[in-house]
């Protein structure tokens, strides 16, 4: 039992990241149309925004310290963060701990701005293209984006740790009356847990409740009667692709203390993602997130060492097992519309 | 000829006279210049590009003729390549046998993927393709290792049966695939001043099945079948209507189209007999898609014309390094090479994946027929300019009239 | 019709200049040195064969510089680094058989094709006349069997797997790099000394070979002195996030985590790992510990602060104090402000080991070379005394048990060794059941 209530918080957890990165790409297929394959990119993008504010805060002033020696034996230099001296050194310090919530502040401009300069200087002359071109030039985009992280930031993954104040896990098991020790889990993937609840609940509100999303999501529906009714759709779409853009960058900021960033991990995502907007129905936002805990949890179970005793490398094929499965039986994917991208 | 319109039969001649010369057109530069690392005319890439060529060429055929975009094709090529394997491990170094049974097996394999994914149709048919392929690479590399060889790919060992042939050669070494005694590592070369040129036999081996896959590919586009594939993709509702059932017409596309790459899959593990997973993974499928529509998705040279461009860069741009570089720029300056080098060096090298990507998206946004496109027109500029002068000419002679 | 003749003249004319271009017996690689690419001119050719892109790429970078670094000591530039200490002196710093050293790169992309295709266009096109390089065993077994193929000689680079100097040996491939095996035998004494006898272990194991030849030689040397395994499961290669996998160990009971991991899959699980405050708590009335059994550096900086206090072990780590240490991360230091990884250390001394032979057997055939390596034993290469096995071509040397620090003076202040195991203990026979099957075959000299 408590074997299960574990992996049920851990597909809970896997998914919302699955499901952040489905939404955002839903929205920009729902409403615009086109097939982003940058979008794994973006993902990478905002985890990276992480790694570039912390190393913004620890800019450090060097000194050469005599006393100490580096590998070669030659004096050392010692590297001290202007934060410390601009705020003093337990303040710098603190600010420094905190890098990865701050960055949120700092990511929300810099991805919508991605985002719209993405929308506006290559995307907007694709809508009327085939889906194939797009890929290939959202791929094309991809690749070009995660060579120049590689480029500044290496190869390897960067660490990017959460605030201090998060570090261990929090006991779960104890407080529903299990053993001590059972059901433990990281404070930071619960924050992720709820912060993701948060986003998707604000994406779904936004297109609820106010009048921009009410044109948006008339948009999605009918595009030219839209327009016809002279409300500028464009422009919105481009807010869209901004917005989209953002939440694929917070999914990511958030992402980087969980595992550290490196510039493939938007390609490590892309897939998965795709798989998870499919089957939950091309266009569908709740179809996606819907996907995106679902398969997060059977992933989640099937990695389970009982599971994998019976059933070898079923944690390897879990996720397209299931794809297949679902796309057979509900064609459109579990909540998807009839006619959108079957031709 | 043999059943070919006459621009049908000047293109295959063209392939043909190309990959047959192709030792001396892609080796321009003397061994030794500075220009000599542009030289593509060596055995293992040459056969790159017309495997890669075939596997295109199978894909364009479903791709191109029915608008179905799979996304797991490199699958039946992984496939392809383990059954080749296979035979030469259990039966003999011919390549034949081996190529044979890459191509049944693919087929097969293409037969039950197919009439499973194209119950769907869009992108729910390549996420189902791409599904099952992931699925068999991630078996491949993990639980299937004692089948597939796993991470270290499948390899020929000195104590494999080979019942019809010798499980080691005289030296004491793994026999080599061949043809009836030919081996496909036999190589001649010309040396015509300070040019090079190699003839190899795995070379002109696979180029002549390329060049009868190629006619048979031409002859499909041109059959009614392939006028059936095209209707389906310009309008599947409206053959329904007609009480055509499309599904057996799309079902044999993919089969051929699976066979073509189990096909490249057996040529490759023919020129070099190891198979690994990765050849199965998505991005190795996402290649051939990349291929098809950089060549020009839909035409009959475009796929082979992507499949070269995307080997040239792989093999020759990611080999040139910084020391190469500042061979190269030595004339200038030194500051001025300096800079020179620091501009160029993030394209070339380890940075060979930057100016892919920079290429796929200048010829999507400017070339959207692919490279096809723009030999086209480069092609009508020219035939414009002779028109413009053919006009001036006879603008010319009006006054003298 | 006329037209039809016409055509098809032209194709058995282009037929008829194919095969003349065939017929042409000038094999060139052949001419009367009887082996694949032998040098003609003043320079010899090697290829440098590593990872410039994926995940390894700056593992690769690492092992490129170390290369080029062995290049200039070869040809008489430099400091010389550890051709001073080095215990053979065949070395004149002019080259290899006064031939000046070039070399060509390749990207073998972590991928066993790849890096094939990579290899072959340096054998086929550049004349490479020895290749070596590589961060895995997947791409390694698979150049080494090509270039047994082709008949050159192979230089393994990083590759830990038992298999490339066990069931996937070859004749004219070489390992310096240390193995699954003397990692669980050097390991296992360091662990039981410092976690005691009675523990219970839940192995994490990347589902492919060099995994299973990994968790199989933690297991066996762990079991033998009293460590229970509680669970072995495998994870996906292509896995990013662990948790599912970690989640559970606590409840099984273990109180010992062996994270058969490597590079990127290494830096997640363990990070994961240290997120799920395994190292807090207490099982069984001790301490939870984790095992690394191969530790990269470099690729432990990406794991940050989780690294510390871990157990694992390296092939070599430049705080030696060794002389020949000490002489190559001056050398390499200098030149590039940072110090080496194993990856660099293992490539440069596989370069020079290479050299060195070729000097004494007095030729650059492959035979001779591997002559001349097989039973070599050699001393001031950072290992102290070690011996090329001729059985198997796998270097017989210390391995080194380190622990990642708890208070860093650098950031490449990673790790500290705990613990120089001698070779003897490391040592096993040929025929160990975790190396059977395969054979060498013979050498191969091509052409």
């Amino acid at each position: 039992m408590d074997a299960i209530i574990l992996q049920i918080l851990n597909g809970l957890d896997k998914g919302s990241a699955y499901a952040l990165i489905a939404l955002g790409l839903t929205l920009i297929f729902g409403t615009l149309g086109v097939v982003n394959f940058a979008h794994g990119a973006l993902f990478m993008i905002g985890a990276f925004c992480a790694v570039t504010l912390s190393r913004i805060l620890s800019i450090s002033r060097t000194y050469v310290d005599e006393t100490q020696k580096d590998f070669l034996g030659r004096p050392l230099e010692v590297k001290v963060p202007y934060a410390h001296d601009i705020f003093g050194p337990e303040m710098g310090a603190a600010i420094i701990d905190w890098a990865v919530p701050l960055s949120i502040l700092f990511a929300i401009p810099v991805m919508i701005a991605v985002g719209v300069i993405m929308e506006r200087g290559l995307i907007k002359h694709f809508y009327k293209r085939p889906h194939a071109d797009q890929i290939l030039v959202t791929f094309g985009l991809a690749i070009v984006l995660q060579e120049i992280i590689k480029y500044y930031y290496g190869a390897n993954p960067i660490p990017t740790p959460a605030p201090a104040a998060f570090k261990g896990s929090f006991d779960f098991g104890a407080v529903i009356g299990f053993d001590a020790n059972t059901i433990i889990y990281p404070y930071w993937r619960l924050v992720y847990f709820a912060f993701a609840a948060v986003i998707i609940g604000a994406v779904f509100a936004f297109l609820q409740f106010t009048t921009f999303g009410m044109v948006v999501r008339a948009g999605m529906a009918d595009r030219e009667t839209v327009g016809l009714l002279g409300i500028n759709i464009d422009k919105r779409f481009t807010m869209m692709f901004g917005l989209a853009a953002a939440v694929a960058g917070l999914a990511g900021v958030m992402y980087a203390p969980i595992n550290s960033p490196n510039y493939h991990m938007g390609m490590d995502f892309l897939v998965l993602s795709f798989v998870v907007v499919v089957v939950g129905g091309m266009g569908s936002l709740p179809g996606a997130v819907l996907a995106g805990f679902l398969l997060g949890i059977l992933e989640s179970f099937a990695s389970m060492k009982e599971v994998i005793n019976i059933l070898p490398g079923i944690n390897q094929i879990i996720i397209y097992l299931v794809a297949i499965i679902i796309l057979l039986t509900r064609p459109r994917g579990l909540m998807g519309r009839k006619g959108v991208m079957e031709e | 000829m043999l059943g070919l319109g006459k621009k049908d039969t000047t293109l295959v001649l063209l392939v043909a006279c190309l990959t047959m010369l192709a030792p001396f057109l892609l080796n321009p530069f003397p061994e030794g210049s500075a220009m000599a690392q542009f030289n593509a005319g060596y055995p293992d890439l040459m056969q790159r590009f017309v495997i890669f060529g075939i596997f295109a060429i199978g894909f364009n055929i479903l791709f191109g003729l029915t608008g179905y975009l799979s996304f797991g094709h490199a699958a039946f090529l992984g496939i392809g390549s383990y059954a080749a394997v296979w035979m030469f491990k259990l039966l003999s170094m011919n390549v034949i046998p081996a190529i044979l049974l890459a191509v049944v097996m693919s087929g097969l394999f293409a037969l039950l993927i197919g009439f499973i994914s194209l119950r769907r149709s869009g992108i729910y048919f390549s996420i189902l393709t791409l599904a099952f392929a992931q699925m068999m690479f991630a078996l491949a590399y993990s639980v299937l290792t004692p089948i597939t060889g796993g991470e270290t790919g499948l390899q020929l060992a000195p104590d494999d049966p080979r019942v019809l042939d010798t499980a080691t050669s005289a030296s004491g070494n793994i026999p080599v695939p061949g043809l009836f005694g030919m081996e496909m590592r036999d190589t001649a070369k010309l040396e015509l001043g300070s040019w090079v040129f190699t003839f190899n036999v795995g070379y002109y081996f696979s180029a002549i099945v390329m060049l009868i896959s190629f006619y048979l590919a031409i002859r499909i586009f041109r059959s009614p079948f392939g006028m059936m594939l095209r209707a389906v993709k310009s309008n599947q509702q409206r053959v329904n209507y007609t009480g055509l059932n499309a599904r057996p017409y799309t079902l044999a596309a993919f089969v051929i189209s699976g066979m073509y790459a189990g096909l490249a899959g057996g040529l490759m593990a023919s020129m070099d007999p190891l198979a690994g997973a990765e050849r199965m993974f998505w991005t190795a499928s996402g290649e051939v898609v990349l291929m098809t529509i950089l060549g020009g998705a839909g035409t009959l040279i475009g796929p082979v014309l992507g499949a070269g461009m995307i080997k040239y860069m792989e093999n020759i741009i990611s080999k040139i390094n910084s020391d190469i570089l500042h061979s190269w720029f030595a004339f200038l300056p030194d500051g001025l090479e300096d800079f020179m080098v620091a501009i160029v060096y993030p394209f070339i090298g380890k940075g060979w994946h930057l100016t892919l990507g920079i290429i796929f998206m200048l010829v999507v946004i400017f070339l959207p027929g692919g490279l096809v496109e723009g030999g086209q027109r480069i092609a009508r500029l020219f035939r414009r300019k002779k028109q413009a002068k053919g006009d001036d000419a006879s603008k010319a002679k009006q006054p003298a009239e | 019709m006329s037209k039809i003749n016409l055509t098809r003249r032209g194709v058995l004319k282009t037929g008829a200049v194919a095969g003349a271009g065939l017929a042409l017996p000038t094999y060139l690689s052949a001419q009367d040195s009887g082996f694949t690419n032998a040098p003609t001119g003043s320079t010899v050719t090697l290829g440098f064969n590593v990872p410039q892109t994926g995940p390894y790429a700056d593992e690769g970078a690492d092992e490129l510089r170390a290369y080029e670094l062995a290049v200039e000591h070869l040809n008489g530039g430099g400091d010389g680094g550890m051709m001073n200490t080095f215990s053979s002196k065949a070395l004149q710093g002019n080259g290899i058989l006064s031939k000046k050293v070039e070399y060509v790169t390749g990207d073998t992309q972590t991928k066993s094709d790849a890096a094939r295709a990579s290899a072959k266009s340096m054998i086929e096109k550049d004349g490479a006349i020895m290749i070596t390089g590589g961060s895995s065993s997947g791409v390694a077994v698979a150049v080494q069997a090509l270039c047994q193929e082709a008949g050159v000689i192979f230089m393994a680079g990083l590759t830990h797997s038992n298999d490339t100097t066990g069931k996937d040996k070859r004749a004219n491939g070489f390992r310096h790099f240390f193995n699954s095996y003397m990692s669980g035998a050097a390991l296992a004494p360091v662990l039981a000394s410092a976690y005691g006898t009675d523990r219970k272990a839940y192995h994490l194991t990347a589902d492919y070979n060099w995994g299973y030849t990994t968790e199989e030689a933690i297991r066996a040397s762990t079991e033998a002195m009293g460590w229970e395994t509680v669970a072995a499961v495998k994870t996906p290669l292509t896995q990013t996030d662990f948790s599912s996998y970690i989640a559970p160990v606590l409840q099984s009971g273990a109180d010992t985590l062996v994270l058969n991991h490597y590079g990127g899959n290494m830096v997640n699980s363990l990070t994961n790992a240290v997120q799920f405050g395994l190292r807090d708590k207490q099982v069984n009335g001790k301490d939870f510990q984790i095992i690394v059994p191969l530790y990269s550096r470099l690729m432990a900086r990406g794991a940050g602060e989780n690294v510390k206090g871990i157990f694992g072990s390296t092939n070599w780590h430049w705080s030696l104090q060794d002389e020949a240490s000490k002489a190559f991360v001056q050398s390499f230091g200098t030149k590039y402000g940072f110090p080496p990884s194993q990856a660099a250390h293992t490539c440069y001394v596989q370069t020079l080991l290479y050299a060195d032979a070729v000097e004494r057997a007095g030729s650059f055939a492959p035979c001779a070379v591997a002559e001349a390596l097989e039973g070599f034993e050699f001393d001031g290469l950072g290992n102290g005394k070690t011996l090329y096995r001729a059985e198997d071509h796998q270097c017989f040397k210390d391995v080194l048990v380190v622990k990642g620090k708890e208070n860093p003076d650098n950031e490449f202040d990673l790790l500290e060794i705990v613990e120089v195991t001698p070779v003897e203990q490391v040592t096993y026979a040929p025929d160990h059941p975790q190396f059977a099957g395969g054979a060498l075959g013979s050498c191969n000299n091509g052409a």
